[in-house]
């Protein structure tokens, strides 16, 4: 457990507010949180939901697939309709 | 003392264009005075959404402004913010905002006040319309186009999500929720789209979008989407006379050149049916759009006259179903008086030595 959220993904924490990987650890910091429970990702090729933790290898449980997408945001997001 | 300041803004008369030769105050008021004359409004068609009118009397200056003060000037509401909460169809965040933007709200903006400029402004049930959007393709259980996979609760894909079915989301899904008072205010007049059935996204089953927009008070020169016409245009009504008569069966030879169908044959009652007892008339010079097919050659060469006349336009206005066109009609002519106003001040400001910045 090393860099504790200082990895070169670090800022990803700051803002997304958890996304799925939130469930049931209510009361702890964002960043921490998703330390310890990690963060979903889906399939780039089945779309399977894989919760994926640091030092984890980038990879679907269900087929093997290196490419994974990161969830949209929990969080409203504003644009102006023009 | 007026009329000596204006002389500053005298630009040197152009013999070429003598016509637009800056006038004293003097030959400024007995132009109004024979404009206010002369000036006629004849209304030739109108309903929801059209209005067609002559504009008699008129300087080409002036129905000029008129027609880019309803392009631009007149202000309508349109949704101008949009918060995304969830949007899992194929139109990206951006897209679907701007096709939002973009959809005719009727709601009267003169229930309404502009948004101040710079990030100190405010919502307020003054200043801002919420519609929200909440559309989602949830296919009951058994009904698909696509296959459960037990093991992870996701949806595979196989051939058949070729032909998942599709449903649409159309403007009428907007809904307006009343912010304080307006519920009230706004009784008379419920806001909603002006078209409900136009269509803003397409979702595959599992697809939801869930959005609030925030309509604003703007003007056309800001964003298109505020333009309360789809066009408003000009023309001038096209004068066509004959230098001598056309008759017999060169009069039906002129009535065949014409695609427009602007001459009829008139019988003079003399001489047979093809005879010289016909001579052509002109019946319908509004439906002429200026081809010139009548004077390139055949008869009319050297005998129909194709002109316009200067002083008399046929004005359209297309409203886009916000505001009547007739009421846009009347809320340009209420910015063009403004913007006189507005000028004069300034200019009698200036006649005082206090500067521009003052208000009359």
């Amino acid at each position: 457990m090393s860099g504790a959220g200082g990895g070169p993904y670090g800022h990803y924490g700051s803002g997304a507010g958890g996304g799925v990987g939130e469930g049931g650890t209510t009361g702890i910091g964002g960043a921490m949180a998703r330390e310890l429970s990690g963060v979903t990702y889906l399939c780039g090729d089945c779309g399977a939901q894989n919760v994926i933790k640091n030092k984890d290898p980038i990879r679907c449980r269900q087929c093997n697939h290196r490419i994974m997408y990161k969830m949209r945001t929990k969080r409203v997001v504003q644009f102006e309709a023009r | 003392m007026a009329a000596t300041r204006i002389e500053a803004y005298r630009v040197e008369a152009d013999q070429l264009y003598e016509s637009y030769r800056s006038l004293t105050l003097a030959e400024v008021k007995t132009v109004v005075e024979h404009l206010r004359e002369k000036l006629r409004i004849h209304i030739v068609k109108m309903d929801v959404e059209e209005m067609v009118f002559d504009l008699i009397g008129a300087d080409a200056s002036f129905a000029n402004a008129l027609r880019r003060i309803l392009l631009a000037e007149v202000p309508s509401m349109a949704i101008e913010i949009v918060h995304v909460f969830a949007n899992s169809s194929i139109l990206h965040d951006e897209v679907l905002a701007h096709r939002l933007g973009l959809i005719p709200i009727l709601a009267d903006p003169a229930h309404f006040e502009g948004m101040l400029p710079g990030p100190a402004a405010e919502a307020n049930e003054h200043n801002t319309l919420v519609f929200e959007l909440d559309a989602a393709f949830v296919l009951a259980k058994g009904e698909t186009g696509r296959q459960k996979d037990s093991s992870n609760g996701i949806n595979t894909c196989d051939a058949s999500t070729l032909k998942a079915p599709t449903r649409n989301v159309y403007a009428k899904d907007l809904v307006w929720r009343p912010m304080g008072e307006q519920e009230t205010r706004l009784a008379e007049r419920v806001p909603q789209v002006a078209h409900p059935d136009i269509l803003i996204a397409k979702l595959k089953p599992g697809q939801r979008i869930k959005v609030e927009g925030w309509c604003r008070k703007g003007v056309g020169k800001d964003h298109a989407k505020y333009s309360p016409v789809g066009t408003a245009s000009y023309r001038l009504l096209p004068s066509i006379d004959f230098v001598e008569p056309v008759l017999g069966e060169e009069a039906d030879r002129l009535v065949e050149l014409c695609p427009m169908g602007v001459f009829d044959i008139e019988d003079l009652g003399k001489g047979g049916a093809r005879g010289a007892g016909r001579k052509a008339v002109v019946a319908r010079p509004r439906d002429c759009s200026m081809c010139r097919e009548c004077v390139r050659e055949g008869p009319g060469v050297d005998r129909v006259r194709l002109k316009r006349v200067a002083d008399h336009f046929i004005f359209s206005i297309e409203s886009v179903g916000t505001l009547a066109p007739d009421r846009v009609l009347k809320d340009a002519v209420r910015v063009l008086r403004e913007k006189c106003t507005s000028l004069l001040e300034a200019i009698e400001a200036e006649g005082r030595g206090d500067g521009g910045g003052g208000k009359g």
